[in-house]
């Protein structure tokens, strides 16, 4: 019981209780993230991940700015019925560029983690403008005006590298060309194949159907991107996972 | 702090403090849950030693049942594969052309292919199959790119002017807003709705000849070999009122399908095919 009577310092000390209570707290918070930093199997190195294109990013930045991840997940969860219905389930490394990641936790729509490619450019347009015209029974509210938010983007390059800052390996031709890979992959008849070698499995479109260069066209940029980077054909799955 | 003495009044062990003449009984945890508290600690070791949890240096311990959630869905998926796999053999072999209706395959191609519609193509083509603008009606025998189940499977193997599958349809109408003059348009406008018993001597008549009957017919009865659409029908998948006509005409359309044989496994192509071709308007 000696040990136990000791208790009555802490107890009688304010300040040492804090200091106490925080060092117990830290040592619960090392011993629980700070392994994620060395674990090799963390995040399974993927081939295919490739960081976001400009226009993607910034459609990821409307995608968060509108609130999408309150009612769709972006995480495919290793369930026989998610796996037949959505595709092959998520990978941490299919979320190692996001910052922060998308996988949220409410599906009042359906998960979105492999929509890419799933519809085409044009049901993505109708159903963004006006969902009900498509799917009758959904709930999802109408975003039609994103086809009038336009998009310089002057600041796309500056974006780039404050996603760089905090770990998305941008290279310095990536950030030096960001402006003009935002432009070209809205515009089919562009020269994009500098844009492609940059960013493999873009979706290249004229994505809203209007010359100007709108939130709508970098949103459907980024969702038609979306879970198509890895080939799942070829993954073979690490077995101590 | 005091020693722990006999409380007088109520016969039990004091704690052993004071403060201001107030001093507290000691009264321990009942014995049931103390044992309970034990149990769930004892508990708690052994499914950390028995399920993956430790982190180590390079990785984190395994756990002796050897179980992980990735080994878990793949037997799962693997025990209802191999529960499906006869029907499953079945439906891949047999020819689409001779596709018996009343066999026993032919239900359960129906049945799979109904739960892989609702999942993967209701989006556009409606939980009904009844269409929406721009995605076509499966319920009716009007047809863009034909409508036996092998033409069918086609259709939903290939895709429709999509990128990523060079066995796509493929048909283009020409923006006749950039080669005909807008009255020429809204003359064509008035004369499509009234096909087929048209007066083909009228000014529309000959704009439709010359500019329309090369891929939709003669009569504007439509081609199947390039998914040029009956416009002799009260079927319109962008609308038939004059404002839509208009549009299509000026601007053209663009309908796009994604290639499903890249997304669903043959079986599922072969089961969706056989459910949207029972649905009423398969040849």
């Amino acid at each position: 019981m000696a040990l136990i009577d000791k208790h009555v310092i802490l107890e009688r000390s304010p300040s040492l209780l804090l200091a106490f209570s925080l060092t117990v707290v830290t040592i619960g918070g090392i011993v629980e993230i700070a392994p994620l930093f060395w674990l090799e199997n963390t995040i399974g190195e993927v081939e295919g991940m490739r960081p976001y294109s400009p226009l993607e990013l910034a459609g990821r930045d409307v995608y968060i700015r509108e609130g999408c991840y309150v009612c769709h997940s972006q995480m495919i969860r290793p369930m026989r019925d998610e796996v037949e219905r959505y595709g092959h389930y998520s990978l941490a490394a299919e979320s190692m560029y996001d910052h922060p990641f998308q996988w949220g936790s409410k599906r009042t729509g359906p998960d979105l983690a492999r929509v890419g490619g799933r519809y085409s450019d044009d049901w993505h347009l109708d159903h963004l403008i006006d969902p009900q015209s498509v799917v009758p029974e959904s709930i999802m509210p109408k975003y039609g005006f994103l086809m009038e938010a336009r998009l310089d983007g002057d600041h796309i390059g500056d974006l780039m590298k404050t996603h760089r800052f905090v770990g998305v390996p941008y290279s310095d031709a990536q950030i030096e060309n960001a402006y003009s890979d935002f432009q070209v992959q809205a515009d089919p008849d562009a020269d994009w194949d500098d844009m492609l070698a940059r960013y493999p499995g873009a979706a290249i479109g004229n994505f809203d159907g209007q010359p100007e260069l709108t939130e709508m066209d970098a949103l459907i940029a980024y969702m038609q991107m979306l879970g198509t980077l890895v080939d799942f054909s070829t993954f073979v799955p690490d077995a101590s996972r | 702090m005091g020693e722990p003495r006999k409380d007088d009044l109520t016969g039990r062990e004091t704690m052993g403090h004071e403060f201001d003449g107030i001093e507290e009984l000691n009264t321990p945890m009942p014995r049931w849950w103390l044992i309970t508290f034990y149990l769930t600690v004892i508990w708690g070791i052994g499914y950390t030693i028995a399920f993956p949890a430790w982190p180590m240096i390079s990785g984190a311990t395994a756990g002796l049942l050897g179980y992980s959630t990735r080994g878990e869905v793949t037997q799962d998926i693997a025990s209802h594969e191999a529960a499906n796999a006869n029907l499953v053999e079945d439906l891949n072999a047999v020819n689409l052309a001779a596709f018996d209706p009343q066999s026993d395959l032919h239900r359960y191609a129906v049945a799979r292919g109904a739960s892989v519609f609702r999942a993967q193509c209701s989006q556009c083509h409606g939980s009904g199959a009844a269409g929406a603008k721009g995605y076509p009606n499966l319920l009716d025998n009007d047809w863009l790119w034909g409508g036996s189940l092998e033409e069918v499977a086609h259709s939903v193997r290939h895709g429709i002017r999509n990128e990523t599958d060079d066995d796509a349809h493929w048909s283009q109408m020409p923006a006749f807003g950039e080669i005909r003059e807008a009255t020429e348009i809204d003359t064509l406008v008035s004369f499509l709705p009234t096909l087929p018993d048209a007066d083909w001597d009228s000014p529309g008549g000959a704009l439709f000849a010359d500019n329309c009957a090369s891929c939709h017919g003669d009569a504007g009865l439509g081609d199947r070999s390039q998914g040029a659409p009956n416009l002799a029908d009260a079927i319109w998948l962008y609308g038939g009122d004059p404002d839509s006509l208009t549009q299509t005409i000026t601007y053209s359309r663009f309908g796009v399908m994604p290639a499903w044989g890249q997304r669903l496994t043959e079986v599922d192509v072969r089961a969706v095919s056989t459910y949207v071709h029972s649905l009423g308007g398969g040849e």
